[in-house]
Parts: C-alpha cells; structure tokens; sequence
C-alpha cells in the first residue's frame, strides 16, 4: 500500500485549479491561431485575434483568461494500490479553496440552486471518481463556465433514429446556441450509456486533445463531418457571423440499453481549460 | 460594416446611440457601469418603488459582467461579458430610465430590440473569453452599489478604448441574424 497525505492532495489541486485558468492548452491556441487564418470574416478574424492576444496576457501576467473561473470539475483515478490519509474528497476541496483564494479566481458556486446562496470559496467541488488498477492517483481538472454549460443537452433519442438522429440533434444544438457558448467551441459528444451516463460521456470527450483523431474510423468521419456541418451554419466566432462555429467534434460512446439511444452534446467554450497531475 | 474602428465617448445620447450601425467596431471610452443578474433584479425593484438607481442612468452604459477578484495592483480582475439574455427580463425598464447602450455576449430577445427602437438605445458585443484582454481598458474601478452581491456588486468604471461590436442596433440591425445569413452555406 503506498500513502499520499492529504496536504500533497491540496498543494497539488490548488496549483492547478490556477494554472488550468491562466494557461490556456497549446493544442487549443494552435486550433485558434490556425482558424484566425482560414476565417473569412473581417468581424470573425478581429475575434479571433482577440481571444489568442487574451490567451497570452493571461498566462504571462498570471490572471485568468476569463473571469468565469468556473465550477470546478474533476475525474479522479484512484490506483486501488493507494491510501489516502484523512478525506480525499475534502483535500481536495481544501485545494479548490486554496487556489481559488490565492489565484483570485471567481467564486461562483451556490449552495442551493434555488435559494442560490454563494459558498463563497467555490467548494464543493464537482468530483467524477473511479477506481483503476495500480498505485497512483490521476488528477484532471476542468474548470467549467456557466454560458458554455448551459447551453448542453441530454437526449432520449429512439433506437431507429441512429447515426442521423444523432447528427442532427448535434448540429440541432449547436445551431441553437448562437453566440451564447462564446464560440468558436469545442462540441463534446456523448452516445451510449444511460440518462446521466450519456452526460458524462459526452463531458469526457471535451479532455481530448485538439487535433486528435477519434481511433475508430467510422466515429472518425462522424466527426469531421459533424464539424464541416456545424461550420457551414455561419454562425462564426462569437456568433456574429463566420466560418469558425466549432474548431472541433469529438465523439465518445459506450453500451447502452436495448430499448434505448440516449446522446448528450456538452458544449465547451474557447476557453477550453483542463490540466492533469500524476501523484 | 466596416474595419475602421469608430471612438465614442460616454454619455452616449439617444442620437449617437442612434447613429450607431450593427456591425460597426466601437472603441469606447469615459465612464460606464457593471450589473448583471442579481443587480438588474435589484435596480428594477427599485424603479417600480419609485426609488433612485444607484447612478443616474441618463445616456449610460451598462456592461453585463461580474469580474474575477482584483490582483494587488491591478484596476481589476478579469472582466469579460457575460451572457445578456439572462437579462432581457429587466432590460427595457432601464433602457426606459435612460440607459442608452448594453454591452454583453450573445443575442438580447424582441422585447430588448423594441425598447431600444422606441427609445433610442444600441447593444454592444464584447468578445466573451477575452476577459484578461479587456480589464486593460479599465483603468479605474470602484463598487457603487450592492456591496453584497460580490462579483455582482454594481460598479463604476473608467475605460480607455474598450473594444465591442454593435450587435443590434436601434433600426433592428442584427449581426447575429445578417452575419450568420452571409456566411451560411447550404
Ligand atoms: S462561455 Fe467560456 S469563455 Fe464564455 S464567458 Fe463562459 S467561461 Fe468565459
């Protein structure tokens, strides 16, 4: 049995709960700088150039690229070869705690979703975990905004609606959000599983790295055709109109029921913000 | 619509918000102020009680955001727009009162658009993300009102150049609409 403290936990989650807001991914500024180039709207490229010159202040002054820092979103593997001394689900809450204190990141958990009362230090944080084999414990955070989040969708599609009723609800629900989500956005995919599985699918796709092919062909050529879709639709960057809607579609699925065809479309903004750490 | 950057200066009277053309980029600069979901309830209730707004509203602009805390040193924290539609509900009555621009991300609904034809007001896009990039435009920043309401705390700001693009204008101008239209393809 190895041992990890709880303060190894926090110290660990706190650093990223800053870095994941200052620094955006270099998968996704390549993806952005590359769309800059290819946008044919004078509008569209004027945006483009904005949110790549954002990116860069950010991560060199040390403040968040958008002031929605997010509901702090974690999935955790815990290697069943490890202990953890003391509560793993509060070090790392205690984590989120601190880098949020320390980053000055925005607070904007509520305890309540009706009384909507602030906790003030962004906890609870929201905590995926699971179980793998070996002796370590995989960390990933993923700062989620409120404008991206809220413009997903779960859906109860039929079996016999198949790989077109799937396109079409995807493309359904980008068309939809218009400017709402700040594209250009990352579209996460999820199909298969049950109600809240599909979510969570569909959640896991957004960790992908931008440029990565999905490894089976036919998911493959959903996806790019899903985003040749979604691009052609002009809604652009920001929503005012432009080729880049989406700089990427991926795709994850999973078993699923004989009576059903649940698909969930979980929408990323460009401030696409994830980090992992092995402890 | 064009590349050229046109520089307006608060207040923005109803003719100049008037002139102003879906598609135009802005560069805004003088004083405007912050409000977003938990302030524009507040600000409403406080009209229908016949009470004073926190500022006066006369030719002012308001900006849909509430900041990420202020770093030692800085005017303020990341400070990027957040979704207006959220404030469609209470909109028309401020832009009723006097507010004559709204600066946010994403479309503001039908009963925004008349209020802002009957009386003369023009809504502004800012790039949502781009929040560390626009808080250098602020250079002064200071709670009003609401104290209470943390990052929704109404604030007064000074901002120098502050970049936005008129979304929809007083005429019914809709960039979302027409810019979408002219890079759709079928
Ligand atoms: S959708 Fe993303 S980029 Fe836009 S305001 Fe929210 S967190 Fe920021």
């Amino acid at each position: 049995m190895r041992e990890i403290t709880t303060e190894t936990i926090t110290e660990t989650v706190a650093q990223m709960c800053m870095s994941a807001n200052f620094e955006l991914g270099d998968d996704v500024y390549a993806a952005l700088e590359t769309a800059r180039t290819k946008e044919t709207s004078p509008v569209g490229r004027g945006i483009l150039e904005q949110i790549t010159q954002n990116a860069g202040i950010a991560k060199s002054e040390g403040v968040p690229m958008c002031q929605d820092t997010g509901y702090a979103v974690f999935f955790v593997e815990v290697g069943q070869d490890v202990h953890v001394k003391g509560s793993l689900r509060e070090a790392i809450n205690a984590g989120v705690r601190k880098g949020y204190e320390e980053g000055y990141l925005r607070k904007s958990i509520l305890s309540d979703p009706i009384k909507r009362v602030n906790t003030k230090d962004n906890t609870p944080a929201l905590i995926h975990f699971d179980i793998v084999p070996g002796d370590k414990i995989k960390i990933i955070i993923a700062p989620k905004g409120g404008g991206a989040e809220n413009m997903s969708e779960v859906r109860m599609l039929k079996p016999s609606d198949g790989a077109e009723g799937v396109k079409d609800f995807v493309v359904e629900r980008v068309n939809k959000s218009g400017g709402n989500p700040c594209p250009p956005v990352i579209v996460g995919v999820g199909i298969g599983g049950t109600f809240e599985g599909s979510a969570i699918l569909a959640k896991k796709s957004l960790l992908r790295e931008l440029g990565s092919k999905h490894p089976a062909p036919f998911y493959a050529e959903m996806e790019a055709e899903l985003l040749e879709r979604i691009n052609k639709l002009g809604i652009g960057p920001q929503g005012l109109g432009g080729n880049t809607t989406a700089l990427a579609v991926f795709i994850t699925t999973g078993p699923c029921h004989i009576a059903s065809l649940p698909a969930a479309v979980n929408m990323q903004c460009h401030a696409a913000r994830h980090k992992s750490a092995i402890i | 619509m064009s590349d050229q950057k046109k520089k307006i200066q608060t207040p923005l009277t109803r003719e100049a918000a008037k002139a102003l053309k879906a598609g135009d980029n802005v560069l805004i600069t003088g004083t405007i102020y912050t409000g977003r979901d938990a302030a524009h309830k507040k600000m409403v209730e406080a009209i229908d009680k016949g009470e004073k707004l926190p500022f006066n509203p006369e030719g002012q602009i308001i900006y849909y955001v509430g900041p990420s805390p202020t770093k030692p040193g800085n005017a303020i924290g990341s400070a990027g727009p957040t979704t207006s539609y959220r404030m469609d509900a209470y909109s028309p009555k401020m832009i009723e009162v006097g507010i004559s621009g709204m600066i946010g991300k994403g479309e503001v609904g039908p009963g925004v658009v008349e209020a802002m034809k009957t009386h003369g007001a023009v809504y502004f896009a800012a790039v949502g993300g781009a929040a560390a990039l626009i808080a250098r435009s602020v250079k002064e920043a200071k709670v009003i009102a609401y104290e209470e309401l943390g990052a929704e705390a109404v604030r007064e700001m000074k901002v120098e150049d502050f970049p936005v693009i008129v979304a929809q204008d007083a005429h019914g101008g809709n960039l979302y609409i027409d810019g979408k239209a002219k890079y759709h393809q079928a």
